[in-house]
């Protein structure tokens, strides 16, 4: 399996503070990686490097053979990345087809000019995008009203459209922070369903996630991290049983085993 | 009281009226029926005074209409935008009379002049938002009307009178106060509605989300940096454009009619009318530029009253008298035909 993204001895410090200490993982065609760790272990910002929205203090990035590492995210997205946010990032007072459409926007198919003489081009661009917003929509199984502001949605039904968002981008690689976050038990198997499914379109995955039911039923491999450091990787079962990802979850001198909602 | 009467009672009759109310003002024909009855207007009145106060609520229109892509769509508070139509005016004023052109020819040098405005004002202040933008902005709309007070080739504080008409061939000439309307309002016209099938296109949402979201608007891959400087541009062609016709109409200009206060009206017009609306920015434009001439008749308080009007209509209509609803048609059609063909894209992985 081709290597899709590449990341290498990531690190990025803010003042003293180093977030992320030297990270390094990769993540392969239709793979789905999760990347655990306790609240403040770095995995978010982690994601905000790759992606662009910081700037790395050392380590590299390269995503399908690009070096994409300290470049602006909207090129790093070009390049075949998307994500979502830990807290959603919707445009709250535009209407649920055109958030889906924000991931469209690297289609051309129609200039300015085209849109002050309503050309020919344009009304055919539209209209693809119409329909190819009302597709991604339906990949996600969003079953709520399209044409209103999205603010009026349920919070599940934004977390839904938000990835058709990212879906809309088509790309390779997928960054997922924190899906199931106020998710209920049939959404979050929903979420489940949903992520196989992006995984056979030919896209990776890599999220972020506190639900370890989800991440070991969902992941083929998992990064622990602590401090910003990496202290594991692995299969889930791997994982499971090191006594460094034990010991960061559940302190020392503890026989447990991470299961169910840590 | 059966639940049968109480359904049929006066509340529903409201919620019809209402929705009528909202088909009508949603009608697509809407602006051309707008632009027909200002083209019978003159029929009404047609004195020099009342020609003069059109032809200036027309040319202000297009104003707010520029600024509305750059505060409206894109969400950059602009307080110098009155700069644009200095720029504007200027350069076809001093090109016009140094070749002895109509100021129709000197649209190419006004386009030139407009986009370089636009980008020097762009360009420095991409990584500015809100408070701070708008405080550069002010300055540089205050630096364009103090140069223009000092350079010799603007005329220093006298400006330049004896600007050329806006067309001559032969013995025809765009002089008459009547035809320089038509003309005015079919221009404007034009660029109203292309602003706002601007605000329709992937331009146009990309300004939106960028004024919604910068950072989300990035992760999709779309440059806010360009997205911006696309908004500056657009809107510094709309006010050069206005300043065109606006030296055409009072064929003098001077330092003095650029002030700080125009900039603030334009931007009045666009909040009252409503950001992003683009019919209701045209009515905030016409309530500002035509309000003041109507209240003439309460002499020294006819601005105590302009101003309290104003007040009243942002503390009853806060989003300004006419705003921005986002609504989409649902999907009509079964789902099951019109997917294959992206099914099919997708499958193949194309991306369009």
């Amino acid at each position: 399996m081709s290597v899709v993204l590449g990341v290498t001895d990531l690190q990025i410090a803010f003042g003293g503070v180093k977030a992320v200490d030297g990270l390094t993982f990769e993540v392969h065609e239709k793979e789905i990686i999760a990347v655990i760790g306790p609240n403040g272990a770095g995995k978010t910002s982690a994601f905000n490097c790759i992606t662009g929205f910081y700037k790395p203090t050392g380590g590299s990035v390269v995503m399908e053979g690009t070096n994409i590492t300290g470049k602006r995210p909207a090129d790093i997205a070009a390049v075949g990345v998307a994500r979502t946010f830990q807290n959603l990032r919707l445009f709250n007072d535009l209407t649920v087809l055109d958030n889906v459409r924000a991931g469209m926007h690297l289609n051309r198919g129609q200039s300015w000019a085209d849109a002050i003489f309503h050309t020919p081009r344009f009304k055919r661009s539209e209209a693809a995008y119409t329909e190819e917003a009302h597709y991604w929509l339906d990949f996600v199984n969003f079953e709520g009203p399209r044409g209103v502001p999205i603010a009026n949605l349920s919070y599940g039904q934004q977390k839904q459209v938000e990835i058709s968002r990212a879906l809309a981008r088509k790309s390779k690689l997928l960054l997922l922070d924190e899906p199931a976050a106020g998710l209920n038990y049939t959404e979050k198997q929903n979420l489940l369903e949903l992520c196989r499914r992006i995984r056979d379109l030919g896209t990776s995955i890599v999220l972020i996630e506190h639900d370890m039911g989800l991440v070991m039923e969902l992941s083929e491999r998992i990064v622990v991290m602590n401090f910003g450091s990496e202290i594991a990787m692995g299969t889930p079962a791997e994982v499971k049983a090191n006594p460094a990802v034990i010991e960061a979850y559940l302190g020392k001198d503890e026989e447990a085993e991470i299961d169910g909602n840590a | 009281m059966s639940a049968n009467t109480f359904k049929s009672q006066p509340p529903r009759r409201a919620g019809r009226a209402a929705s009528v109310l909202s088909g009508l003002l949603e009608n697509k024909y809407l602006g051309w029926v707008a632009l027909a009855a200002a083209l019978l207007a003159p029929l009404l009145t047609a004195s020099p005074y009342s020609l003069n106060v059109m032809t200036t609520a027309a040319i202000f229109v297009m104003l707010a209409a520029g600024l509305n892509i750059v505060v409206g769509y894109c969400g950059l508070l602009d307080l110098g935008y009155i700069a644009f139509m200095a720029v504007g005016a200027y350069t076809s004023g001093i090109v016009s009379r140094a070749f002895d052109l109509p100021l129709l020819f000197t649209i190419p040098a006004v386009l030139v002049m407009t986009i370089l405005a636009g980008l020097i004002i762009g360009a420095p202040t991409l990584r500015l938002r809100s408070d701070y933008l708008a405080i550069v902005t002010l300055g540089f709309g205050e630096i364009t009307r103090i140069t223009a007070n000092n350079l010799a080739v603007t005329g220093g504080p006298s400006g330049i009178y004896g600007i050329p008409k806006l067309l001559t061939f032969g013995d025809f000439s765009v002089h008459s106060p009547a035809v320089f309307y038509y003309v005015t309002i079919l221009i404007v016209a034009f660029f109203v509605l292309a602003s706002a099938r601007l605000g329709k296109s992937r331009l146009g949402r990309a300004w939106r989300f960028v004024k919604e979201d910068e950072d989300a608007a990035e992760a999709m891959g779309i440059h806010t940096y360009k997205v911006k400087l696309m908004a500056y541009i657009f809107g510094a062609v709309w006010g050069g454009f206005a300043g065109v016709l606006f030296a055409s109409h009072l064929t003098a200009i001077s330092p003095k009619t650029f002030i700080f206060l125009q900039s603030a009206l334009v931007l009045m017009a666009v909040v009252l009318g409503g950001m992003g609306n683009m019919r209701g920015v045209v009515v905030g434009a016409l309530v500002i530029s035509l309000l003041p001439e109507m209240l003439r008749d309460l002499s020294e308080y006819r601005y105590l009253a302009f101003g309290l009007l104003l007040v009243v209509a942002m503390v009853f209509r806060p989003k300004g008298l006419w705003p921005a609803r986002p609504h989409e048609d649902e999907r009509k059609k079964k789902k099951e035909p019109q997917e294959t063909a992206v099914d099919a894209a997708v499958a193949r992985g194309e991306s369009r």
